[in-house]
């Protein structure tokens, strides 16, 4: 009979296959979809196998992915080995060459915080809205960072939202950008940026590195690791590192990352009131992060003769490239020869930062 | 008088849909660029004929870079 009573099948509980369900949903987006495949393939897995009775795969101290959970996320590695790679991916050229297009990225921010207003009052404590407000930043290796640190039970549904709904940029901001500007803001042609040197691109990473954590300590995990990365791209004498950096190493990380937060998703902390209210909350937080951004360009108009195509505004919640993207398409579609793509990647990149100082400060003042 | 058509940012020929010694309009696409994994069109800036092309698909262009001239 004891191989009955060690047979899962027969531990099998009613919430454990509606998680399976969510799983299959996942995995759906995934596959077929192709909304992010890169995280939800690993993470709908993740949730499934969780979700299987009598594994021992979440036990704290011997399950399997629970020391990918406990070494990669909750010691803080994965994210900012994430962040190496993104470093090393990302050129600041469009962001050095239209300065203040930073602002935008910056005003995009304020969907983090009145999310975070928001969600303290309906209920949920400090930590808890930070980790629901940083959703709005559009950066899943930050809010995974933050909530990880913050409030590491909501860890499967902020980071499901905020990876859904940077799958999902193309459909929501689009309305919201339409409902903000005039036909002929669109068509606005912005001026030729000036061309930025490979000195600037180089000092960069170091100065403003510095600059960044001496003002935002708690960012500097983040902070740090990103502009790592920036320099082992700009220096241009160790390719072999960047290549890895962006490449193998960011593919590597993804897999423990995808699983294990997909693993933290069982059916006692994800089936609750509280998770849809996150998802909610999520999509009011992106929705803000847009207008936010697309209203303060109209405002600079008021005072430039540069213009700036409001469109670029949407771009600074950061969802790199997805965001800048939906810029450029826009654009295009109100003068098929309006390109706003490289515009548009100021304020995303611009957006990447301003979510981490954003966390950084959550930090500070809740950690 | 012949005019030159300009790479209007950074970017890869993904696809160049005219050959030398072609007819076209303004407005008719000439060229497909990808950058950051978008497909985004040129598109002829007069009408004319194509004179040269500078660019093969697979090429990395700059932004400005001399894409074709047309005639």
């Amino acid at each position: 009979m004891a191989v009955f009573e060690h047979m899962g099948i027969f531990a099998v509980t009613p919430g454990m296959c509606l998680m399976w369900l969510v799983s299959a949903t996942l995995l759906y987006l995934a596959i077929k979809k192709k909304y992010e495949p890169l995280l939800l393939l690993p993470i709908g897995f993740g949730i499934l196998v969780a979700n299987l009775p009598l594994t021992n795969l979440m036990d704290p101290g011997e399950g399997l992915i629970w020391r990918f959970y406990h070494y990669g996320v909750e010691w803080e590695l994965i994210p900012p080995l994430i962040f190496l790679g993104l470093g090393a991916l990302t050129d600041f050229g469009p962001l050095l060459s239209q300065p203040r297009l930073i602002f935008l990225g910056a005003a995009a921010q304020a969907g983090v915080y009145v999310t975070f207003f928001v969600a303290t009052s309906s209920g949920f404590t400090l930590e808890e809205a930070a980790a629901i407000g940083i959703i709005g930043g559009a950066d899943g290796p930050t809010t995974i960072f933050l909530t990880a640190k913050l409030a590491p039970h909501l860890l499967g549904a902020c980071a499901v939202a905020a990876y859904s709904y940077m799958a999902l940029v193309p459909v929501i901001q689009p309305p919201v950008m339409r409902l903000l500007t005039t036909e002929n803001e669109r068509r606005i042609k912005m001026a030729k940026a000036r061309k930025i040197s490979d000195r600037e691109k180089l000092l960069f990473p170091i100065v403003a590195g510095a600059v960044i954590i001496l003002l935002v300590p708690a960012s500097a995990p983040l902070i740090a690791m990103f502009m790592l990365g920036n320099l082992f791209r700009e220096s241009k004498v160790v390719e072999r590192l960047s290549d890895a950096a962006q490449n193998s190493l960011m593919n590597i990380v993804t897999i423990f990352l995808g699983l294990s937060v997909g693993a933290t998703m069982n059916a006692n902390n994800f089936l609750r009131r509280e998770v849809i209210f996150i998802f909610v909350l999520g999509l009011f937080a992106f929705i803000i992060g847009t207008a936010t951004g697309v209203i303060l360009a109209k405002i600079m108009n008021l005072f430039t003769s540069n213009k700036i195509n409001p469109l670029v505004g949407g771009a600074g919640v950061s969802a790199v490239p997805m965001a800048a993207r939906v810029s450029q398409k826009m654009g295009m579609e109100a003068d098929k020869k309006n390109h706003l793509l490289m515009f548009a990647m100021g304020p995303n990149i611009a957006g990447v930062i301003g979510t981490v100082i954003a966390a950084g400060i959550f930090l500070t003042m809740l950690g | 008088m012949a005019q030159e058509v300009l790479a209007a940012l950074a970017g890869n020929v993904w696809q160049v849909s005219v050959g030398v010694g072609d007819t076209v309009e303004e407005d008719d696409e000439l060229f497909v660029l990808e950058a950051l994994k978008m497909e985004i069109p040129v598109y002829s800036p007069c009408d004319g004929t194509i004179k040269e092309i500078r660019v093969k698909k697979g090429d990395k262009v700059e932004e400005d870079d001399v894409l074709a001239v047309i005639d």
